[in-house]
């Protein structure tokens, strides 16, 4: 197949912004050498092995399970919102959508900052909880907090994708399963349900994705001590100056993702298409 | 009389948004007969239909199946089932999987469901065809599969709401024919919905004419054709020349400046009717030798026939014959009393 001149710009493009940082990435990973240059590079494989240390195993134990953990919670809160949404008039569907969409439109780190003051030893919970004559709750600084933050932050990510599949639902697809015997339960389970699995594995994806490698959160909302598989890469890069190290760890995690996707894509019924990246 | 009823509807109606979509619809349905609701899009046939298979709630009136009022039963508890109009076949189930789906729900044994299918998979002409996706069947193979779908749960009555709307011209004759067997063999009422007219001519024992929510006329097709109540009946089944007329008295009729024989009785003297005589009813003569006298202005050829546009006077007749007269030509034209139809004025016409 001939490439078109048109389609140059975007290779060029993919070049410098994907595979050039993805192959140093890859070669700084296998490498040890002087800080923040290519000069004198050693092949190895320490940098691996270093990882294997039961500390940094726990990290990364603890961002998967946070991860699943938060990806579980969007989609029980998820999935029923979105079905809300989708039973709607279409005039009152999009101004839910909308509403929906609104905080996405601020700063992400504003966003999570703003919890910092509902949650905080002295903030508005416990302001409330104090006057009310209650003692103040610990809010922040776990990993309850970190997973609320995660919560919070990618719910949209996992009601919109589902809410897209849904509402293309033919509705004379249910009035069928109804007219066949269907109760509503069955109808769901025999006909809603399985027809919006690429929707709900797409949500999985988008959310699971930045949970598992969000640095942001777990900083603010787990405190300085917390420590996340992406606040391991930060530290690394940009305290520590390792980025050997750095880039092995974020090796290992692309192929945590890229795991977990294909197990998700395993689920996805329907082959034409296809809603994941698998 | 209520035996043989298999559904009576009593007076139903129906509003959306404050528009009256039906208005105190009258109808009994029987037993074993291949029913068509006819009519243009808008006239409340397929919200009748959807009363029916309980998609729809009434705002006014009854649902009476064998006897019995369903007008509050939901929809997965009426021994009835729908063909839907495009289809509605489950896309993310094989063929097998989408006809036994109704049986699945009713928890029938493996062995059984297997039996079924396969059975009325040979009703639809489909044998083998159980693993095959839904995307790789064609869409008279599909409206085949939906058909088997609601039959294999065998109700006692099948809705179709235009089913063959979207296939060829080729493929719905065949599908017609087909429909027509299939409603004999399994024998079941069948209420068919569509706006086609030869449609409905071709495969229903009752017809209702359907307008503005109103039913215009029920009948059998030849009664429908033949006896058309009023001018909405006459124009929407087939062509025909529709004008004004007077009664002078029993089997007396003035149109067109002169008095004719008729058929029809029972008007008031000198009362102002409707008289409407189908283009193939006009016979064309020789100058002289007719009831009428006229040009031809134009000449389409329709296949068997041509269609001839006739000025006679200030009126213009429509002429179907198998015999070409070229334009300009005069000519004479003759009815036969048989073929002169008399309707009743519509006042708000």
């Amino acid at each position: 197949m001939k490439m078109k001149w048109t389609s140059y710009p975007y290779i060029l493009w993919m070049i410098i912004f994907i595979v050039v940082p993805l192959t140093l990435i890859l070669l700084f990973s296998l490498t040890v050498g002087e800080e923040g240059g290519i000069g004198n590079l050693q092949f190895t494989l320490d940098n691996f092995k270093r990882f294997l240390d039961p500390k940094y195993i726990d990290v990364l134990w603890i961002s998967i399970s946070l991860a699943l953990k938060s990806t579980a919670i969007t989609l029980l809160l998820g999935y029923p919102m979105a079905m809300i949404i989708a039973g709607e008039k279409p005039s009152k569907r999009n101004l839910m959508i909308l509403l929906f969409v609104i905080p996405m439109w601020m700063n992400f780190l504003l966003r999570t900052y703003a919890w910092l003051t509902l949650l905080g030893k002295n903030g508005f919970i416990n302001y409330i909880l104090t006057k009310l004559g209650f003692a103040p709750l610990n809010l922040i600084y776990n990993d309850r907090a970190v997973l609320l933050g995660m919560v919070y932050n990618f719910l949209p990510f996992m009601v919109l994708p589902i809410y897209s599949v849904l509402v293309k639902i033919d509705n004379s697809l249910i009035e069928a399963a109804e007219d066949l015997g269907a109760n509503k339960l069955k109808v769901f389970s025999r006909v809603v349900f399985p027809l919006s699995i690429p929707g709900i594995i797409t949500g999985i994806t988008m959310v699971f994705m930045p949970a598992v490698s969000t640095f942001v959160i777990s900083r603010l909302l787990g405190g300085g001590q917390y420590m996340l598989i992406g606040n391991l890469v930060e530290q690394q890069f940009l305290w520590v100056g390792d980025w050997h190290f750095g880039s092995a760890i974020s090796i290992i995690m692309m192929i945590f993702i890229l795991i977990t996707m294909a197990i998700t894509a395993k689920f996805d019924t329907e082959k034409e298409g296809g809603g994941g990246l698998w | 009389m209520e035996k043989t009823n298999a559904i009576q509807l009593k007076n139903i109606s129906k509003e959306y948004d404050g528009v009256k979509v039906l208005d105190h619809i009258n109808l009994n349905i029987r037993k074993n007969e291949f029913l068509t609701l006819l009519g243009p899009s808008g006239c409340g046939k397929t919200t009748t239909l959807r009363i029916i298979g309980g998609f729809e709630q009434p705002e006014e009136g009854n649902i009476i199946f064998e006897g019995k009022d369903i007008t509050e039963v939901p929809p997965y508890n009426r021994q009835i089932n729908t063909v839907f109009q495009k289809y509605a076949l489950f896309p993310h189930m094989n063929i097998f999987d989408n006809i036994a789906f109704g049986l699945k729900i009713k928890k029938m044994p493996k062995d059984e469901i297997k039996l079924k299918v396969k059975e009325m998979l040979r009703l639809v002409n489909l044998q083998g065809f159980e693993n095959r996706s839904i995307a790789s069947l064609s869409g008279g193979q599909q409206q085949r599969v939906a058909i088997a779908r609601a039959l294999v749960n065998e109700p006692k009555v099948l809705l179709l709401d235009e089913p063959l709307g979207a296939l060829d011209l080729k493929l719905r004759k065949d599908m017609q024919i087909e429909l027509k067997n299939m409603q004999k063999r399994v024998g079941i009422t069948f209420i068919y919905v569509t706006h086609d007219q030869e449609e409905a001519l071709t495969m229903s024992d009752t017809i209702v004419v359907m307008d503005g929510g109103v039913i215009q006329q029920v009948g059998t097709p030849v009664d429908i054709y033949n006896e058309p109540k009023n001018v909405f009946v006459a124009e929407f089944i087939g062509e025909s020349n529709i004008i004004d007329g007077i009664m002078h008295d029993d089997y007396l009729v003035e149109f067109a400046g002169k008095v004719f024989d008729c058929v029809d009785k029972g008007f008031e003297r000198m009362e102002k009717v409707d008289v409407v005589i189908r283009p193939e009813d006009l016979e064309i003569t020789s100058v002289g030798n007719g009831m009428l006298t006229g040009v031809v202005t134009s000449v389409i050829f329709k296949g068997v026939h041509y269609e001839m546009m006739v000025k006679s006077n200030d009126m213009e007749w429509m002429i179907h014959s198998t015999i070409m007269k070229p334009v300009g030509t005069k000519i004479g034209m003759k009815v036969i009393p048989d073929n002169i139809h008399i309707m009743k004025k519509v006042m708000d016409q």
